[in-house]
């Protein structure tokens, strides 16, 4: 057990830090957060475009990813160094995070080997924004349930139905989808993935305003769409495994990416002692400091989690127990600790002032926490994960699980 | 960077491991709540020392294997999974590191080798009136003679050395040896919440007192910083036992023509105690890599530990009781058993509101 870097992590983290240096800005000490991504700011999609291609040409986009792919063929490690010295400059959101994160891994495992050659490499380079086209109106946490049918005509498929909740999907190029190609057989056995190019003008993507007023996902309306059996990814009626690895990468990256993401408590104890409460500065009042504590000490333990998970990756090892936690208790950590925030503001919680971009950030803190615990699988559906597949617990009655699709 | 375990370490928790199994059952710990003569498990307690396991953290030249923090992590979590009925806790992490930090050579020769060999069972006298040291002591030594009171005190009435915080002539707050077999000593049993643990009160009326040179307040600050930590391991491994406990009852149990681990009541509950004991688990970790490497961050570290492992360890000890229905509710059956333990770690080293604070100032941004 080391918390330190090695002498070949430091040599790293100092080749990190001097290109860090030279390309970016340092953020202001105590203002760790991330900015969020308001998807209604065009400027910043370009901005992301242009943050991930230095980084590729750079060769820092893919740390982990095998050289012939573009990659650094580094170690988790090595991410872990990179994604805390990153964290600590100002840099545009990581709008590429769908096409690096979960769509490349994914064709790592079932694409071919001319998808591989002809999309991962450029995937990283930021050639284009990718989306996440698998929930649907019927299809959320019992994904299994899409309607979104595909029917095969020789080397071509048609595609028409309807997707929601596709984050990104009015500003991406690529697009993942997964669709019902048989639909006499149960409903995890006649789904197949295909890649899709957003820009055809048989899928229209209408973004759908979030309770924070951001517009960050939409709905998708796919009528005719013509795709290539090239573009098939994994077996026809395969798309259920093909999906299951997206969903853990998915899992993964929302444990230990974003472990650390949200505001800092730091920036609690900081808001804590500019309010007044009963008459003195908050951060005076005892229930402030003990509620400030223990968001401190769940939030360190999110983050040693997400160092868990990275140890065993480098060890060549699936990630444990710890892989499945992070997600779980993220979100509820962000909610709570942003809607004290809010009460710490007293009566001017009920306002944002615009000239005050704290009161602004708190709210819309809160106002994107809720989204944490639902999309990557809502809270009580990590909670069924960990109870059935660690725990060993009988998994839920499932009415439908024998029943050819056509006939829920 | 690493933040997992050796193949040595987890060498030594297997065959730790193995040894507590056999040895310290949940069967015998309900034997010693109900009757507790000597005070703890003597057989295991032999059987630990002739397996070295009581120097793991005390140093070659003086009787023990000389190992890090790390090492003695890995057995504390084990004998909190297996209940061990031990005067383990006081003695590992409170006194030996005391000593072996701040004793003179002969203070080290006279009882470093017989907490090795077992030889002498001793425990740390910190808390008075609801508080622990170094924040609340009355006690006080003036002319090497110690007057006052101390309780709770683990083991109290069995331990033959008890390491003492009280206050010097100048009011500051020092460590003290006193042998509780010699004169100036009252001791009077408590009953113990966990009669497993017992505990006593230690009245000292002029016993000689010890001291143990350069243990400031400042010392002791650190020293129940690194107890915490290593407490915390005995937490994780007691909640990970009663969750493993209910786990089992809820796959057994029927209700309703399935076992209740199917109902999403039961199952969420243990996930939520499984999140728990892993988020403690891993503000651990960095506490026991903290103390085997003296890091700047021990404090913060430590309360991180501290305050993550008592609220798994207070959920999973309550949720055991519940998932268990009635049964949960009788003497006889085990979940009682974990939340009398709980408690028991949680009163060594003082509540979650201590240490909130403690956190809090230990921040570089909370020293307002
Ligand atoms: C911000 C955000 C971004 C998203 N981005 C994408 C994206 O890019 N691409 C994409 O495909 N999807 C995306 N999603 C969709 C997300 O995956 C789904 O919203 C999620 O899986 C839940 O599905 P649902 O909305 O249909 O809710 P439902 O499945 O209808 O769930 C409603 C409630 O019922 C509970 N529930 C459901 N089943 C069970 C059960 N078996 N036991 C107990 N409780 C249950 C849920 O936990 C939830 O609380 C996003 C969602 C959000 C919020």
């Amino acid at each position: 057990m080391d918390f330190n870097d090695t002498s070949a992590e430091a040599d790293f983290r100092a080749k990190v830090r001097a290109w860090l240096d030279d390309n970016a800005t340092l953020r202001d000490g105590s203002k760790t957060t991330q900015d969020t991504f308001m998807a209604h700011n065009p400027d910043q999609v370009v901005q992301a475009g242009k943050w991930q291609k230095q980084k590729a040409d750079a060769g820092w986009a893919g740390i982990t990813w095998p050289k012939e792919y573009g990659g650094m063929g580094g170690t988790p490690m090595q991410q872990v160094v990179w994604n805390q010295e990153e964290g600590r400059y100002r840099v545009p959101p990581f709008a590429h995070l769908v096409g690096v994160a979960l769509v490349g891994p994914t064709l790592m495992v079932h694409g071919t080997e001319k998808q591989k050659a002809d999309i991962l490499p450029g995937l990283l380079a930021g050639d284009g924004i990718w989306c996440q086209l698998f929930s649907e109106p019927a299809a959320g946490s019992d994904l299994a349930g899409v309607r979104t049918r595909a029917k095969r005509d020789g080397d071509t498929w048609e595609i028409t139905g309807q997707k929601v909740w596709t984050s990104g999907a009015h500003y991406s190029q690529h697009g993942l989808l997964l669709a019902r190609t048989n639909p006499d057989v149960p409903k995890h056995k006649g789904m197949t993935m295909f890649i899709v190019d957003m820009n055809d003008p048989a899928i229209e993507a209408r973004p759908i305003t979030q309770i924070s007023g951001a517009e960050s996902f939409n709905e998708v309306f796919i009528d005719g769409l013509k795709v290539s059996d090239a573009n098939r990814v994994g077996e026809v009626d395969g798309g259920w495994r093909v999906a299951l690895t997206t969903l853990m990468n998915e899992r993964l990256t929302l444990s230990v990416g974003r472990a650390v993401g949200g505001a800092k408590t730091e920036e609690l104890i900081d808001l804590a002692k500019r309010v007044q409460l009963n008459g003195r500065p908050a951060i005076e009042d005892g229930e402030v400091r003990a509620r400030i504590a223990d968001f401190t000490a769940r939030q360190r333990g999110l983050e040693f989690t997400s160092y868990r998970i990275m140890t065993s990756l480098s060890r060549g090892q699936e990630p444990g127990v710890e892989g499945s936690i992070g997600k779980l208790l993220l979100g509820r950590l962000r909610q709570e600790m942003s809607g004290f925030a809010l009460e710490l503001m007293g009566s001017s919680a009920a306002i944002a002032d615009t000239s005050d971009a704290e009161s602004l950030r708190w709210r819309n803190e809160y106002m994107t926490a809720p989204g944490n615990r639902v999309s990557g699988g809502a809270d009580e559906i990590q909670r069924n994960i960990i109870a059935e597949r660690i725990l060993g617990m009988p998994v839920d009655i499932r009415v439908d699980k024998d029943v050819p699709f056509r006939d829920l | 960077m690493d933040f997992g375990f050796s193949e040595d370490q987890d060498a030594i928790r297997e065959a730790a491991g193995r040894l507590l199994d056999e040895n310290a059952t949940l069967v015998g710990a309900h034997l010693l709540l109900n009757e507790n003569p000597d005070g703890f498990d003597g057989d295991l307690w032999s059987k630990l020392a002739e397996g070295g396991w009581l120097g793991i953290g005390i140093p070659e030249e003086y009787g023990g294997s000389g190992m890090g923090a790390v090492e003695l992590a890995v057995l504390a979590e084990e004998i909190g999974r297996t209940l061990a009925c031990i005067p383990f806790a006081q003695a590992m992490y409170l006194v030996a590191p005391a000593v072996v930090q701040h004793g003179s050579d002969a203070q080290k020769s006279a009882l470093l080798p017989a907490i090795a060999s077992g030889k002498k069972i001793v425990t740390a006298a910190l808390s008075e009136n609801g508080g622990i040291a170094p924040g609340v002591i009355t006690a006080k030594v003036s002319g090497g003679l110690i007057q006052g009171v101390k309780s709770p005190v683990p083991d109290g009435g069995n331990a033959d050395v008890a390491l003492v915080a009280a206050l010097d002539d100048t009011g500051q707050p020092g460590l003290y040896l006193v042998d509780l077999t010699g004169p100036g000593v009252e001791r009077e049993a408590l009953d113990a919440t966990d009669r497993t643990r017992p505990m006593a009160r230690l009245t000292f009326d002029g016993a000689p007192a010890d001291a143990l040179t350069g243990a400031n307040g400042a010392a002791i600050k650190k020293l129940v910083d690194g107890a915490a930590i290593l407490v915390a391991f005995e937490q994780i491994g007691l909640a990970g036992r009663a969750l493993a406990v209910s786990s089992d009852y809820a796959k057994e149990r029927k209700a309703f023509g399935r076992p209740i681990g199917g109902f999403q009541a039961i199952k969420h509950r243990l996930a939520d105690m499984f999140a728990k004991i892993e988020l403690a688990r891993s503000n651990a970790f960095f506490g026991a890599w903290a103390l085997a490497s003296d890091d700047a961050r021990l404090a913060e570290a430590a309360a991180c530990a501290r305050l993550t492992a008592l609220d798994a360890c207070q959920y999973a000890g309550e949720e055991t009781i519940q998932i268990h229905g009635g049964i949960g509710i009788t003497w006889i059956a085990d979940p009682h058993l974990f939340v009398r333990r709980g408690w028991h770690l949680k009163a060594l080293l003082g509540p979650a509101a201590i240490w909130r604070e403690r956190l809090i100032q230990a921040l570089p941004e909370g020293n307002s």
